[in-house]
């Protein structure tokens, strides 16, 4: 059933409807969620009693986080769904979903290192969870430059894929490594926002800015995607067709 | 195919890749001495204070080993898909991981097992107290298998395409990070004189690990390399 | 041709409506045929035409775009090892090692396949003309007899389907010769072949040949 229905997605010109219809969704959904985080985030939500304003920052740094992980695992499981069912629209969301996922990352590391500086006093710290997004962001940079090294197209997106799987079992054991590193040389010294009493006029703008980051990763996914898949088919029928029709 | 053809597959390839080895013998020194040089620039490069280079002793040893490991890892595939060989042993009539796993144990027997051997040596140079150099070789014997295990998936990956060695060193060096870690971890509280347990066995279990996913992964990458 | 029925009786190796695209150029689609024991299938065409990529198909080493292949049956994609046992593939690198002896390259092949009782290491250097050679190192061998090698490596094996991309490479006319021969032997045994050739074969008239040309599909 389920891997019926990947086959029938796995068709690349269904997919190519069905993505250009889902985008303008996401879209507006991504806007709506982001302008209402944006307000109740910077307007509605009270200062924090130990850092000020300064922790706003945390609604695109959180999210953004998150954003970076979940794309690695959405990666990850289409990476093993086109190894094993050879599906052509995974692969594509693969490597669709490699460069989004790089660029939040780099996103939670900049604003990581911009909340730094008035907590800590400097730009950057080896703190525990900023290492572990840099080592994150050099995993999807390696994917990217794997897969643009090989030129068979469908050859790297099953590159890639293998890379992806090796890379999800690997993450665990990093972030562990880095945790246990980071305890035995920076004593914790910096409280971590996220405790569980945080309280619901600051959480609720942080849960808006996560669907609003999401529905953006959706849209722009979407967008990748059909782009690659115009480019792989591009001696296609279907593709010739449909590029002689928007020429007229 | 019967378990005792599989056995002694696994260990003509290991002899084969070995003799290979042996009949370049001079190429054999190479990861070595890199390891020495690499490990001498430190001391230059930080200045020779004896308390500085005591605290950065572990990491600098265990990061010049895994550069030494990483500069060896192209040679584990190359000659043998430049010359059609590997293409052979995709169409072995037996399963690739078994034989992926006899040219990773030939090729750590020929370039990790020589930086176990000049790792003491090393040590001295760097201050680190003889006290923890057992420690240190544990952790070299322990932990450069692994860089050869995951390092395998990264050379199989990028074996096929023509500047391979710099992706190559983006694909694995993250993957490096929790050995590095643990191992360097583990020398530094053996300094202290603290148990290492903890360290060892988690190194341990990662052997296991990778002992038994690598070569299925490397497997799988042979395949997509090659076709 | 050979009727599908026959299948189950005799060896045989199928190929069901393959296709194959390479950089964005469809190479063959729909591509059908069966050979049985005895056979031989002849793969003609251009340069491009796609050869090779077929060639590289059939021993499984590349995935076609779509497309079954059958050995006795069996899909060999889930056949694996199992298919490869059955199977020796000489392409276009020879797959020797040139710090290795002759011997001890046919000593890896054969370990690496289903060895073959009936012959010995030493016999199938002799029959390729290699004897005298066993323990020079192949880097000193010429061309053509790094050549003879990467065929003996087919013998020493109980292979039965043989895969050739241009085997006579770098060989001469003599040598031509007398590699038909062998191979007119692998099919007198009950062997099959796939095969592409520059040079016009020369095998008997009793040995059954398939060809195929993909140009002209």
């Amino acid at each position: 059933m389920i891997v019926r229905f990947f086959h029938q997605m796995g068709s690349p010109r269904y997919f190519y409807g069905v993505a250009g219809k889902m985008i303008p969704w996401f879209m507006v959904g991504f806007l709506v969620t982001l302008l209402l985080g944006i307000y109740y985030g910077l307007f509605v939500a009270p200062a924090d009693y130990q850092q000020g304003e300064s922790y706003r920052i945390m609604y695109i740094h959180v999210p953004a986080a998150w954003m970076s992980m979940f794309i690695y695992v959405v990666m990850a499981v289409s990476g093993l769904i086109s190894l094993v069912w050879r599906i052509k629209m995974t692969e594509v969301m693969v490597i669709s979903s490699a460069t989004v996922g790089a660029s939040f990352t780099f996103l939670a590391l900049a604003t990581g290192s911009l909340w730094g500086k008035p907590m800590w006093g400097t730009w950057w710290v080896w703190d525990a969870r900023l290492t572990a997004e840099l080592l994150l962001l050099f995993l999807y940079l390696g994917i990217i430059a794997l897969h643009s090294a090989i030129e068979d197209k469908r050859v790297a997106a099953r590159a890639v894929s293998i890379l992806a799987l090796v890379g999800v079992v690997n993450i665990p054991i990093i972030h562990y490594s880095v945790e246990w590193w980071n305890t035995l040389h920076q004593p914790a010294s910096v409280t971590k926002l996220g405790k569980p009493s945080m309280d619901m006029s600051m959480l609720a703008p942080l849960l808006i800015m996560a669907i609003s980051f999401k529905l953006y990763y959706g849209a722009v996914v979407l967008m990748r995607a059909r782009a690659e898949i115009v480019e792989r088919e591009r001696n296609s029928r279907w593709v010739m067709e449909m590029v002689e029709q928007e020429a007229k | 195919m019967s378990t005792l053809s599989l056995t002694s597959a696994f260990t003509l390839l290991l002899k084969r890749d070995l003799v290979l080895a042996y009949r370049r013998r001079a190429e054999m020194v190479n990861p070595m001495l890199f390891f020495v040089l690499v490990t001498a620039m430190f001391p230059l490069g930080i200045g020779n204070d004896p308390k500085l280079i005591e605290a950065v002793g572990p990491g600098v040893v265990w990061v010049a080993a895994l550069l030494a490991a990483l500069l060896s890892l192209d040679s584990m595939f190359r000659s043998d898909f430049d010359d059609g060989s590997l293409e052979q042993f995709m169409l072995s009539a037996h399963p690739v991981s078994i034989l992926v796993l006899a040219k990773v144990l030939a090729h750590w027997l020929v370039t990790g097992l020589p930086l176990f051997v000049v790792a003491p040596l090393l040590a001295v140079l760097l201050n680190v107290p003889s006290s923890a150099i057992p420690t240190l070789m544990l952790t070299l014997v322990l932990g450069t298998p692994v860089l050869s295990l995951i390092g395998s998936v990264g050379v199989a990956l990028t074996v096929g395409l023509r500047r391979g060695g710099v992706i190559l060193s983006l694909l694995v060096l993250p993957l490096y990070v929790p050995v590095l870690i643990f191992a360097t971890d583990a020398v530094k509280t053996a300094i202290v004189g603290i148990p290492t347990t903890a360290q060892l066995s988690i190194l341990s279990a990662m052997l296991v690990g990778s002992l038994v996913l690598a070569p299925m992964a490397t497997a799988a990458s042979l395949r997509i390399s090659l076709s | 041709m050979t009727a599908a029925s026959s299948t189950r009786t005799t060896t045989a190796f199928e190929a069901r409506s393959l296709e194959c695209i390479r950089d964005d150029r469809m190479l063959f689609e729909d591509l059908s045929f069966t050979i049985t024991s005895g056979q031989a299938l002849v793969l003609e065409g251009s340069n491009g035409s796609g050869k090779t990529s077929l060639l590289r198909i059939l021993c499984g080493i590349r995935l076609p775009e779509s497309g079954e292949l059958f050995w006795e049956g069996d899909s060999i994609f889930r056949l694996g090892p199992e298919f490869h046992e059955h199977m020796a593939y000489l392409g276009h690198k020879d797959g020797s090692k040139l710090d290795l002896t002759p011997l001890e390259n046919l000593r890896i092949a054969r370990g690496l396949g289903k060895a073959r009782a009936d012959i010995g290491l030493e016999e199938a250097l002799d029959q390729v003309g290699l004897y005298g050679f066993e323990d020079v190192p192949t880097r000193n061998l010429s061309a053509g007899q790094q050549r003879r090698l990467a065929i003996a490596r087919l013998l020493v094996t109980d292979a039965k389907l043989w895969i050739l991309d241009e085997p006579f490479t770098s060989l001469d006319r003599k040598g031509i010769a007398h590699m038909e021969r062998l191979f007119e032997g692998h099919l007198n045994r009950g062997g099959m072949a796939a095969m592409t050739t520059h040079h016009r074969i020369g095998f008997r008239d009793d040995v059954q040949l398939v060809r195929i040309n993909l140009s002209e599909r």
